[in-house]
């Protein structure tokens, strides 16, 4: 059973991993905005013809 | 001020993935097909009048190569890694260049990355039907294929991250967090249960024994249904069905959440695989409040897809994209409630081993994964052609195969695993097995396994008319290799993520500087530690468990190689019913020399923990030759390879070897010292043994064929334990 350490501490690793990712997200302001992300995906931004 | 840049987005390599999709989408729900008529005619007697039907089918069940064991490790294979696999890469590179506003990282690694893939699942349909298998659900690759994996995953993740640092858009759209969770996690779980140890370059045993490989691969198994099968394609979900609609998701804030609450509670759930076995209580309890709380983030995501479409229900009626996804969505529901009721432990013994849980992977597998890659496909083949879909009308045709197909694969199995259940625990008043032949309760069920045949049918059906549809579109179109597009450049973000900014960050403080270096050191000793601390728990807590002989050993082998785990367990679960029918339940101390272990997840047949001395010699001799012969009606394909393959007996030293290697004992008793090189000779007489056995009843076999090292296997299994007497009263 001692493999269950093992398991622990590597998803915990990864969890620290995305812990730390999402404090660094928050700190750089990725989740300031919860709105218009949403809608800006929606436009591609072709390129204009006039060129 | 920010000067307007102009680029292209790689279409070509979105193209080649999503080809590539399709293909081994009909190859692995082919397969699929095959095993399913399989299932339920396999000994189909020649006069049946569907005997000529079904006979392709089961003339390859009688091929060594074609059997289900060995099929339905590349079925699964096929559909998760092959189909579902390639179906994320092409959504990933499609929607990541224009979330990011940039052309992929590198159009070569990109290349590499294609051709390896497709190199590793050729490899796999190679290898499986060879034989070559590790023995571990979804995990079967040996161990070259397993390191090829990893470095096609690294290319990958290069051009990920390198696509994510040369960005445009400074804002990580919630999409992108599910591939960035994917790509890590997916790494992690594969490299974790992988660990093997070769004995050749197409054989390894698992480094892990018993219930530990147990929990390792059902974390595995777990996991990658919630890594491989959910999150890429969750992300999928969040750039795709708004596109489709042309709506914003219904809230953003809900999706971040979402996210996040999913990757941080998903991991800890996999011990709910183990419920009733021989992994301890507090972990199996672990798992199942783990599997309960996901309910909240799983639903939080269906609905927030589904609502997506509020106020757009009438474009949903004309739009098969829209249809398909609505439905994926739906069965994504479906499947997270069901599968954390599954975890509760009274659903669990009713439902574990039982076809229940088939139709629960199915819909997800056919429901959630394959209906959304087939709108993602819909969506985007014409968008790269520059054309617009041959036909909506041949679309729509696909969705209403492709959703019958689920509803007549499920719903049949569900009833079918309900009903079997039902019958493996009923009783006699007078307190005896009301169905004491396994095979009764199989022929009871077998209406469903032909109603799920045609389920699966009607799905392919429906993949075909998408492939006619698909090649109609591309010909009217023309490819737009390079896709032009614009957006104003972000200069302040890649020196803030890329280069040495983080590392001069971080040289400043010191002393944060030194926890990191501490965990980073911590997790390099574990690894140096763990696997010796592994190989001294595998001391036997059970003494008179000893290890397996040298023929029991070859035979165990041979019992990994044809897949027998595919529709046997050997996992007896504390219930009077189980007991009454197989025998004293499993305890975790019996499998600490099993390399990998074999507890299987379904019973097709019986449970075959207990199955040592259950019969003679002769009963297996038939048996294996032709099933029917000793089970009238059986389901079980034919083995007469075994009577026709010389065991390979110059594998047995180093197979001894890299037993001990792992802790296994063949240094003490009964063995001793330097048993490796006796090993031969050991094999060679409990051989004779076997065959004087057989002699007795008037079979003349031969000392020298596979069949032998199998039976001696089969004869072994279970009979280390004797059943506890009662003494309390």
């Amino acid at each position: 059973m001692s493999v269950i350490f093992l398991l622990i501490a590597v998803s915990t690793v990864v969890a620290l991993f995305f812990l730390a990712a999402f404090v660094r997200a928050v700190k750089n302001g990725q989740f300031d905005d919860d709105r218009s992300p949403a809608v800006r995906m929606l436009n591609d931004d072709t390129p204009r013809q006039n060129q | 001020m920010t000067m307007t840049e102009r680029f292209q987005y790689d279409n070509r390599i979105v193209k080649n993935f999503l080809f590539i999709t399709i293909l081994w989408g009909i190859v692995g729900m082919l397969v699929g097909l095959i095993i399913a008529v399989q299932m339920v005619a396999q000994n189909t007697p020649p006069d049946a009048w569907y005997y000529w039907i079904v006979r392709p089918f089961t003339a390859l069940g009688e091929l060594e190569w074609t059997k289900f064991g060995r099929l339905r490790p590349l079925h699964t294979n096929a559909v998760i890694f092959a189909f579902v696999g390639n179906a994320i890469f092409a959504g990933v590179y499609y929607s990541l260049q224009r979330l990011l506003k940039a052309r992929m990282f590198s159009d070569a690694l990109g290349r590499i990355h294609f051709w390896g893939w497709q190199l590793i699942i050729v490899l796999a349909a190679v290898t499986l039907p060879l034989g070559l298998t590790t023995g571990k659900e979804y995990a079967e690759l040996e161990w070259p294929i397993d390191i090829l994996i990893t470095l096609v995953w690294v290319v990958f993740g290069i051009n990920l991250f390198g696509t994510i640092l040369k960005r445009r858009e400074r804002h990580l759209y919630v999409a992108i967090w599910f591939y960035i969770a994917t790509w890590v996690t997916v790494a992690m779980l594969h490299i974790t249960n992988s660990i093997e140890l070769p004995i050749s370059l197409t054989k390894s045993y698992s480094w892990y024994a018993g219930v530990q490989d147990a929990l390792v691969q059902w974390w595995y198994g777990h996991n990658a249904v919630a890594f491989f099968l959910t999150t890429p394609f969750l992300g999928l979900m969040y750039y795709f069905l708004p596109k489709a609609a042309n709506r914003p998701v219904y809230s953003y804030k809900l999706s971040i959440i979402h996210f996040w609450a999913l990757i941080f509670l998903y991991i800890w759930a996999g011990p709910h695989h183990l419920l009733y076995s021989a992994l301890p209580d507090w972990a199996q309890s672990l798992g199942t409040v783990f599997s309960i709380m996901l309910i909240a983030p799983s639903w939080g995501g269906m609905l927030n897809g589904l609502l997506t479409l509020r106020g757009a229900w009438d474009r949903v009626r004309e739009d098969p994209v829209l249809k398909f996804m609505v439905v994926a969505v739906t069965c994504y529901g479906m499947a997270t409630l069901e599968g954390p009721l599954l975890s509760l432990k009274s659903w669990n013994a009713m439902a574990h081993f039982t076809d229940w849980i088939i139709a629960h992977v199915h819909i997800g597998g056919i429901g959630w994964n394959g209906m959304l890659t087939f709108g993602v496909i819909y969506w985007m083949v014409p968008r790269l052609y520059g054309t617009k879909l041959h036909s909506v009308k041949l679309a729509n045709a696909h969705f209403w195969l492709g959703t019958l197909g689920i509803v007549f694969y499920a719903i049949p199995l569900y009833m079918a695993g309900f009903w079997q259940s039902g019958m493996w625990k009923e009783f006699t008043p007078d307190g005896y097995l009301k169905y004491k032949n396994f095979l009764d309760t199989v022929m009871e069920i077998k209406p469903a396994y032909w109603l799920r045949a045609l389920g699966g049918l009607l799905y392919l059906t429906g993949a075909f008319i998408m492939v006619y549809n698909v090649v109609k579109t591309v010909k009217a179109g023309k490819l737009i290799a390079n896709e032009d597009a614009e957006a104003a450049a972000l200069e302040k973000v890649a020196a803030e993520e890329g280069g040495a900014h983080w590392h001069r960050w971080i040289e400043r403080r010191p002393i944060q500087m030194l926890v990191i270096s501490l965990v980073l050191v911590a997790i390099g000793g574990l690894f140096e530690l763990v696997p010796t601390f592994l190989v001294k728990s595998n001391i036997p807590t059970i003494s008179h468990v000893k290890p397996y002989t040298p023929l029991e050993l070859q035979g165990r082998d041979i019992y990994v190689r044809e897949g027998c785990y595919t529709c046997h367990s050997q996992m007896i679960r504390p219930f009077r019913s189980e007991t009454e029918r197989y025998g004293e339940y499993a305890k975790a101390g019996e499998f600490v020399y099993d390399h990998p272990f074999q507890w299987g997840s379904r019973r097709t047949g019986p449970d075959l923990l207990r199955e040592g001395g259950k019969y003679g010699h002769s009963w297996h001799y038939y048996h294996m030759y032709d099933p029917t012969s000793m089970s009238p009606g059986s389901l079980m394909p034919p083995y007469t390879h075994l009577y026709e393959h010389d065991l390979d007996t110059t594998t047995t030293k180093k197979k001894i070897e890299a037993m001990l290697t792992m802790g296994v004992p063949y240094d003490k008793e009964p063995y001793g010292d330097g048993f490796a090189d006796r090993a031969n000779a050991h094999l060679q007489k409990q051989r004779d043994e076997i065959v004087a056995g057989l002699k007795k009843d008037n079979i003349d076999a031969p000392a020298d064929k596979e069949i032998i090292a199998l039976i001696a296997y089969l004869q072994r299994l279970g009979t280390d334990i004797k059943a506890k007497e009662v003494t309390a009263r």
